[in-house]
């Protein structure tokens, strides 16, 4: 929402001076490039300062940015509400251990195959959730949060019951120097880089349009012929397919499944992360995913009695401070120092 | 002059012989113990769940805070390090490994949980850090050969469930036997025992009934068990849904000799919320003394316990039989530190570990003893059976040797 009103401003200021307009945008884009390509170095030269312990962290943001994009999508760009991500992310991770451990199919494969079989999964639940509007919706879906962990230990001889699945952690290919910590870090950067390009890609062009305009109206949506029914459980597809491939990773990384890592109370957390790390913005699913990685950490260091009272803290005061999000409000920033710099630029020609 | 060259010769020797067992131990691995400190690391759910089982954690800790205060162990303060996974096996690799990798600690302690154990297990075992007295009833501890750096502590569940098989097996002619389990590893691991030591009397079994850990409440299905016809009821529930099984069975007359999981054997959280009346004939294998229980007022042992209780930890529940748990786990874990003497490599906290012998804890019932052995992982395998007689548990027969088949 963020980035659609941040254009749209910049459109209409547009009308007034187009030239200046379009060198602004452009200026802007090359800025923003910049900045990402800053970020993707910072992120790969990583390990060279962190390892261990810390690097698995990082690895577990990257997974949760993962699976907060597809939540994102599904939520913050076409307003569907979901209470139920938890599910499609034990559902990747149950996927992927099933097929290493059961079945003895390299790790590699798995992480595509559970995206696939989330997207099956999603699109299919989606079809009668059409019918269920906000509240109702994340009601079903919240249902499907409940429902999972005890399915999985209904099927006790494919998902090892409650005891879970315990799985190796995957080596290094190909003699690489890595440890393991490191290379399943660069694995899930390199899974991350592409899910994250993929979604600016689709929400860029026509669909991604389409997405937006049916949550922003649906009637008025239809009227332009989207295909309402068809765009919506294709994207809650696509969201649940993402955090299944989240799920996946998490499970390789862990090196474990259990009912018990996939309870109602990560759904909730996923909810939160996208509403912290800015509602309907590419960016926001990664600084959502370090607030609920490193958060909660935090609040247990200053506080051993109450540390979900000082998350709670935490989660007013952001929300207060910041109440579109840390990209929201990292945007704005972005938008005062951008227009000041142009307009100072442009004094001076 | 002589003098002066004694007294070097005799620092030389002194620190010679400082060294020589610091060189000895440096060739093993020691980390996370100097010569004023050991550190000590856990996790165990603060928050989720399972938060109830968080007071254990905080006992252990004002355990080892008495230590301190009396002088620590072998000179060196106990740094306990304890972190709250919630219950969820991925924050407890993240918290074990911040432990391991960043806190540096000795060894993981009492780490709560079949699943966030699970989910541990192979890392500390690969990288050769001892999991000790891990808080979970699951049989799997006890496999020295395949993880040596992992050890349990109390009396699994599939003993105690062999221990009930065996009493109704030669108590009741023609038992028909209803069983109310919780659908997950802890009511499977305790029916497996059960039906084990039935073995062929397996047959015998008229009703199995289920409920989950969400379910609000299970009097359908103490009423199916009684429509049933059994005549042996083994009630396989946690606390809050033994409370209610009792309460049930009692309201609709129904009176099966009535096997009561140890899980659920307070008096305080248990049998009054049901009614003493109604728990009456109630029978179940203990292996601790029941805090709540009247009969052990004026031992020695539950006397130290409040007393410690009331000045480390005040705010600790007396009625909880999870704060007896964590005093004699602790008291336990500080012995086999004792042990290791002036060596706190991790392999002789291990070998320690492995070699307790006879030893008594103060919440433990009278002539049980902890025993472990390099081949033998499981410290507490011994349980006496009860029954209840309105007031207290009576205590009768042997201490059974339920020694892992």
């Amino acid at each position: 929402m963020a980035a659609d009103s941040g254009a749209a401003a910049k459109a209409a200021e547009g009308g007034a001076d187009a030239p200046a307009a379009a060198r602004t945008a452009a200026a802007a884009r090359s800025l923003r490039l910049g900045a990402v390509l800053v970020v993707l170095v910072l992120a790969a030269a990583l390990p060279l300062f962190v390892s261990g312990f810390r690097l698995f962290q990082f690895t577990q943001v990257l997974i949760y940015a993962i699976a907060l994009l597809g939540l994102n999508l599904l939520t913050g760009y076409n307003g569907q509400f979901s209470l139920g991500h938890g599910a499609f992310y034990g559902i990747g991770a149950y996927t992927s251990a099933i097929m290493v451990d059961r079945w003895g199919i390299g790790y590699g494969w798995t992480i595509p195959t559970a995206g696939l079989v989330c997207l099956i999964v999603g699109f299919l639940f989606g079809r009668p959730a059409l019918r269920l509007e906000g509240l109702y919706l994340a009601l079903a879906t919240f249902s499907l949060a409940l429902a999972v962990p005890q399915i999985l230990k209904y099927f006790e001889d494919w998902t090892g019951g409650s005891q879970g699945i315990v799985l190796s952690k995957p080596k290094a290919p190909l003699h690489l120097p890595l440890t393991e910590d490191q290379w399943l870090y660069f694995l899930t950067l390199a899974v991350t880089i592409v899910l994250f390009v993929l979604a600016a890609n689709l929400l860029g062009g026509r669909t991604g349009r389409a997405i937006v305009a049916i949550r922003d109206n649906h009637i008025a949506a239809e009227a332009m012929g989207v295909n309402n029914a068809l765009y919506k459980s294709v994207t809650f597809g696509v969201s649940a397919a993402y955090t299944g491939i989240a799920g996946a990773l998490s499970a390789i990384v862990v090196a474990y499944v259990a009912p018990d890592s996939f309870d109602v109370f990560l759904s909730i957390t996923l909810l939160t992360g996208i509403v912290i790390g800015g509602f309907g913005t590419i960016a926001g699913p990664i600084y959502g995913a370090l607030f609920i990685q490193f958060v909660p950490n935090w609040a247990q260091d200053i506080s051993k009695a109450a540390p979900w009272a000082i998350f709670g803290l935490f989660l007013i005061g952001f929300m207060y401070v910041m109440p579109r999000g840390i990209a929201g409000f990292l945007q704005l920033v972005w938008i005062r120092l951008t227009r000041r710099a142009v307009s100072r630029s442009s004094n001076s020609t | 002059m002589s003098l002066l060259k004694r007294f070097t010769a005799g620092v030389l020797l002194a620190s010679l012989a400082a060294l020589a067992p610091a060189g000895a131990a440096t060739a093993q691995t020691v980390v996370g113990v100097t010569a004023t400190e050991i550190k000590i690391g856990h996790t165990n759910p603060y928050s989720g769940n399972a938060s109830a089982y968080g007071t254990i954690g905080k006992t252990i800790a004002a355990y080892f805070k008495k230590v301190n205060d009396e002088g620590g162990v072998n000179g060196r303060k106990i740094n306990f390090i304890s972190y709250d996974d919630g219950y969820s096996p991925p924050k407890t690799v993240e918290m074990v490994r911040k432990l391991v990798e960043q806190d540096q600690v000795a060894f993981v302690f009492q780490t709560l949980g079949t699943p966030p154990n699970t989910a541990i297990q192979k890392y500390l075992n690969q990288q050769k850090v001892p999991q000790l007295f891990v808080a979970t009833g699951a049989t799997k501890w006890n496999d020295p050969k395949n993880f040596p750096w992992t050890m349990g502590y109390q009396p699994n569940y599939q003993t105690e469930g062999r221990v009930y098989a065996a009493y109704a097996l030669s108590h009741v002619k023609d038992a028909k036997i209803g069983i109310l389990y919780q659908n997950d590893d802890y009511g499977k691991d305790y029916l497996k025992g059960f039906e084990d030591g039935l073995g062929d009397a397996k047959k015998q079994i008229v009703m199995k009934q289920t409920y989950e850990v969400t379910d609000p409440t299970i009097d359908s299905q103490i009423v199916n068990l009684k429509n049933s016809g059994a005549n042996v009821f083994f009630n396989i529930t946690t606390p809050k849904f033994a409370a209610q099984a009792i309460k049930k069975a009692h309201e609709i007359g129904w009176k099966p000799l009535h096997f009561l999981n140890n899980v659920s054997s307070s008096l305080g959280t248990v049998l009054k919320p049901a009614g003493l009346d109604a728990s009456r004939d109630l029978i179940t294998a203990l292996y601790m003394k029941e805090v709540t229980d009247p009969q052990w007022r004026n031992d020695k042992g539950f006397q130290d316990w409040v007393a410690f209780m009331k000045k480390y930890y005040p705010d600790g529940a007396l009625d909880d039989q999870a704060n007896g748990f964590g005093y004699n786990v602790a008291i336990l874990m500080t012995q086999v530190l004792k042990q290791c003497g002036n060596d706190f490599s991790r392999e002789n906290i291990m070998k320690q570990a492995a070699s307790v012998k006879n030893f008594e804890l103060p919440l433990l019932l009278p002539g049980i003893k902890v025993n472990t052995s390099p081949t033998d992982f499981a410290p507490i395998e011994q349980e006496q059976l009860a029954k209840f007689d309105g007031e207290k548990w009576a205590l009768f027969g042997e201490v059974i040797e339920a020694v892992r088949k």
